[in-house]
């Protein structure tokens, strides 16, 4: 029954890829033909090739999908703390704030911050690009981290005190080691988030910042079906082997911790 | 390095409006094992994590060897603690939690190496060092508590009902090894408690807490021959007690019975162990009449229930063997030194 459940919810997964692997290495593929009547290697060969910067995409992209987790994560941390531990006077508040930016249309706040992002140079920029990606990211990375906390057992921070621990080793061996699926949940989550972020990247980025994603929706543009096929199975591809790495820390158990199902 | 001296000097500590530590003073000399006796929420763990640094008093002063410890934060005192939750840090082995104190100490590894081992021999779980926590039974999870606590070497050893999550057979066992490991290393121990057979098997010394302040702290005997307060004797088990009047010196109750006593005039509880009350054949002086109206072999003892007024009952413990029907007139003694006064607390 398990089984069965996971085989369905893989399929559901991966299914689509397949029409688009197909697509990628299509050299012709007609109507009513089931699959391709021959077989080409030139989609791929176009994700390697320089002058279609593909590659500098894939770097772009890590680099700020990177740079963004790790900040949500930081700034998400202490946040999820706060939230999670203490029952402090407009809590409530607090929680829709940070939650307000999934809520508002994001296209709006950052029109408006734009503003402010050219007076300071930050637009057009990948810092700038770093920046207003934490706007989607990170309410979910404190969410994450609130239900974590709120499932913590503080004691073993009091206990880890008595040992002789100070705070900063507080932190370092017991909290962070024992919140350390959650903090994978909140990575991948908001890598991901910023890994198919398009419009924030679009309008701070003014274009000059190219992340997969505008790639990708310039080859969708154009008639080129095999190398957008090809460009899409890259940007599918490494947040698939993310999961798959991430995995074996996401058990039964670390589930439990992240707390799914609390809030 | 053996046990320190601790002293807690009129030590106060309020959540609000409530007292959770009322004005407690007490010492622990050297080495000793004393056991905080109380009903739970009597401020005894509050008390603990006072001296462990968890939480900081409102008034009065913390001292190890004559020298104040409230400014040393908790990670740096001396004092080792272990609570009711094992609370070993799952991400890591059986060998590493007991490590851990030692790897924020900076030892250097092999050092803790040798330490570890030697500790969980101490313990009795030598086998045991690379297991992940997750695997330990309950017994074995509050034994690598203890030796976490115990290979710092600590100067006070604080335990907050360390076994009350273990079944009655393990307890026992855990106590004796409790007792063992401080006997070893002479660690100045303060375990709290709620179970007075616990501090009675453990303790060298009692130190008895009641709604937040300390009542009595003495040797076990002395809280069952002479309690200190009406409420200690209450929570020692005495079940017998018997209002009545001084005056002059002497305490009289409605019955007839009288005793010499040392309070001042007024009205006045006597209470007395069942096991105290001797039955005797003739009435005299120190003898109250009554009739059983109830007796039951209770393994070790009868237990018998005496009327001596219309509404007044004495429990006694009567040797087995001994005759005693229900309906029978009986006289009992109630030795003076068996018994123990106090003025009656003033009713509103």
């Amino acid at each position: 029954m398990r089984r069965a459940f996971l085989g369905l919810l893989l399929a559901g997964l991966l299914l689509p890829v397949v029409p688009l692997a197909l697509w990628a290495i299509s050299g012709t593929w007609r109507y009513p033909d089931l699959l391709p009547s021959d077989v080409t290697t030139r989609g791929l060969h176009l994700l390697v090739d320089p002058r279609t910067r593909v590659l500098d995409g894939l770097v772009t992209s890590t680099v700020i999908g990177a740079a963004v987790a790790s900040l949500a994560c930081l700034i998400g941390f202490p946040a999820g703390r706060a939230l999670g531990l203490y029952r402090f006077r407009g809590r409530r508040v607090v929680q829709f704030l940070l939650l307000a930016p999934v809520i508002v249309p994001g296209l709006a706040v950052a029109l408006g911050i734009q503003v402010f992002f050219v007076r300071f140079g930050l637009s057009d920029t990948a810092v700038g690009v770093i920046l207003v990606q934490l706007m989607p990211t990170v309410p979910y990375a404190a969410t994450v981290f609130g239900a974590a906390f709120a499932n913590l057992d503080v004691d073993y921070e009091q206990q880890a005190r008595t040992l002789g621990a100070g705070p900063v080793r507080i932190l370092l061996f017991v909290t962070v080691p024992l919140l350390r699926p959650a903090i994978v949940v909140a990575a991948l989550l908001t890598f991901l988030i910023s890994w198919s972020e398009y419009v924030l990247t679009l309008l701070v980025g003014g274009g000059q910042v190219k992340t997969l994603p505008l790639l990708l929706f310039a080859s969708i543009s154009s008639s080129d079906t095999t190398a957008a096929a090809a460009l899409a199975l890259l940007v599918v591809g490494p947040p698939l082997l993310l999961l798959i790495a991430a995995a074996p820390f996401l058990n039964g158990r670390s589930s439990a911790m992240v707390g799914v199902g609390r809030l | 390095m053996s046990g320190a001296d601790v002293e807690v000097i009129e030590v106060s500590k309020h959540y609000g409006a409530v007292a959770a530590v009322d004005d407690v003073s007490l010492r622990l000399s050297p080495g000793s094992l004393t056991a905080l006796l109380g009903p739970s929420g009597c401020g005894k763990s509050t008390t603990l994590s006072l001296v462990a640094g968890l939480h900081h008093p409102d008034s009065g002063d913390v001292c190890v060897d004559g020298g104040s410890i409230l400014a040393v934060p908790a990670e740096r005192r001396p004092v080792a603690l272990v609570v009711q939750k094992p609370l070993l840090f799952p991400h890591l082995t059986v060998a590493q939690n007991v490590a851990f104190g030692l790897r924020m100490r900076r030892v250097d590894r092999r050092r803790r190496g040798q330490l570890v081992a030697e500790m969980l021999d101490r313990v009795q779980l030598p086998d045991l060092a690379d297991r992940r926590v997750g695997e330990l039974s309950g017994g074995q999870e509050q034994r690598v508590a203890l030796a976490r606590a115990l290979v710092l070497k600590p100067r006070v050893l604080l335990l907050d009902e360390p076994f009350s999550q273990l079944d009655a057979g393990l307890r026992v066992q855990m106590r004796a090894l409790v007792r063992r490991l401080h006997d070893e290393s002479d660690v100045t121990t303060l375990f709290v408690t709620h179970d007075q057979g616990e501090a009675l098997d453990v303790a060298d010394t009692i130190a008895l807490m009641l709604h937040g302040r300390l009542v009595g702290h003495d040797e076990p005997e002395a809280f069952y021959r002479r309690p200190p307060s009406l409420a200690a004797a209450r929570f020692f088990g005495v079940t017998n007690e018997l209002s009545g009047w001084v005056r002059g010196r002497s305490f009289a109750h409605r019955t007839g019975l009288v005793l010499p006593a040392d309070l001042p005039d007024g009205a006045a509880v006597l209470v007395v162990r069942p096991e105290s009350i001797e039955v005797v054949e003739h009435g005299g002086t120190e003898t109250v009449a009554g009739t059983v109206i109830m007796a039951r072999f209770a393994g070790t003892h009868i237990a018998v229930e005496v009327e001596i007024e219309a509404g007044e009952t004495l429990d006694v413990h009567v040797p087995v063997g001994q005759n005693i029907a229900i309906g029978s007139r009986v006289h009992l003694r109630l030795p003076r030194h068996a018994c123990t006064m106090f003025e009656a607390e003033a009713r509103a």
